[in-house]
């Protein structure tokens, strides 16, 4: 039975599709069975960060519409056998994404994988809470700057009220993944430190993935960045992450709540 | 604007993103969503009143927080009561 992983931020342009092709591409290369669904409807560029943008046949809408089996709209990486990909429709028809749709499309993937990642679009809309639906784990991917904090707690928010789990009376289990962070900058005080983050959105920290060239070079040869430069920092962050992904329970990395987050504990959003 | 942060020439924009959200953040969790906060609102308008009866305590000394655990929730009441007031009546 597979864990479902929603990849989120509110905010756009700060490394979902990227880190969900990473996180996907590294826990496939650790033997693991996945799926990554794009939900990005109209807007789809998995499929192109992954190198897969001429073999996109079927997408996501036709699997819900029943045009096509899910069989038949997978499309299976030529690196890494155990990793496919379910990408998003090219037309505007998101009407057809619909709640139950998305339902079964999720059930029946569950059954073959051990994690479907679900890479979220930008903003608060219903491709985004439909991503966040049926999460068991949540990976908040945030930048170090105002515009993307705010919204990642807006994000957090949705998804200790709007997902399956919350409606359960359970948690989705949330990490946050600090993305092109400059640590001389930090250091300088130019832009916001790990620890400010960590206090202001109190949510345990997954990884920090460093600024880096590396990243746009693996999207312009279209590989994820884990397979594209293994050896570069970025990718060594991500592959720290899967690990913690994996062995979750063993190693919590919760911080201690700050202050600030005691004072003005977090409501639905 | 302290001492520290006079020779350091005003240069580090972080602790002012870092304050700006911090207030702005306890802002929003509150009012977005409502619900909840109707409860908090309700709770705050009692607990003054009963309050009012018995000590003079200003509006914005008394905070009140509501928070959701999966298994416990609380209630946090913090009362900030003047000098003044506290210096009259000493603890018995």
């Amino acid at each position: 039975m597979a864990k479902v992983l929603v990849v989120t931020s509110g905010k756009g342009g700060v490394g979902k599709t990227t880190s969900t092709a990473a996180l996907g591409a590294a826990l496939a290369q650790s033997g693991q069975k996945v799926a990554m669904i794009d939900f990005d409807v109209g807007l789809r560029n998995l499929d192109l960060i992954m190198g897969a943008e001429r073999r996109v046949v079927y997408d996501l809408i036709n699997v819900i519409k029943g045009d096509a089996k899910i069989e038949q709209a997978l499309i299976k990486d030529k690196r890494i056998e155990t990793l496919s990909l379910l990408p998003a429709s090219q037309t505007r028809d998101k009407d057809n994404l619909t709640d139950e749709g998305v339902a079964r499309v999720i059930e029946g993937l569950r059954e073959k994988f051990d994690w479907i990642i679900c890479d979220s679009p930008a903003g608060i809309e219903r491709g985004a809470t439909l991503a966040m639906r049926h999460a068991d784990v949540a990976v908040v991917v945030t930048n170090p700057e105002v515009s993307s904090i705010r919204d990642s707690d807006r994000i957090i928010g949705m998804l200790d009220s709007k997902t399956e789990k919350a409606e359960k009376g359970e948690q989705v289990e949330k990490h946050l993944l600090l993305t092109r962070y400059d640590a001389a900058r930090a250091q300088r005080g130019e832009i916001l430190k790990v620890e400010d983050v960590l206090e202001i959105l109190s949510i345990p920290l997954l990884a920090i993935i460093p600024e880096s060239t590396e990243v746009l070079r693996s999207s312009n040869l279209g590989a994820p960045v884990t397979l594209g430069s293994p050896n570069s920092a970025p990718a060594r962050a991500y592959l720290e992450a899967v690990r913690k992904l994996q062995g979750e329970t063993a190693v919590e990395v919760q911080k201690q709540r700050g202050l600030f987050s005691k004072l003005f504990a977090r409501r639905a959003a | 604007m302290s001492l520290f942060n006079f020779f350091k020439r005003n240069t580090t924009s972080a602790p002012v993103a870092r304050e700006r959200l911090q207030v702005l953040l306890a802002h929003e969790r509150t009012i977005v969503g409502g619900g909840e906060s109707d409860l908090v609102a309700i709770l705050r308008e009692e607990i003054m009143a009963v309050i009012a009866k018995h000590l003079a305590v200003p509006q914005d000394k008394v905070q009140i927080k509501m928070d959701r655990g999966a298994s416990v929730s609380t209630l946090e009441v913090d009362i900030e009561i003047p000098a003044a007031i506290a210096g009259l009546r000493p603890a018995a």
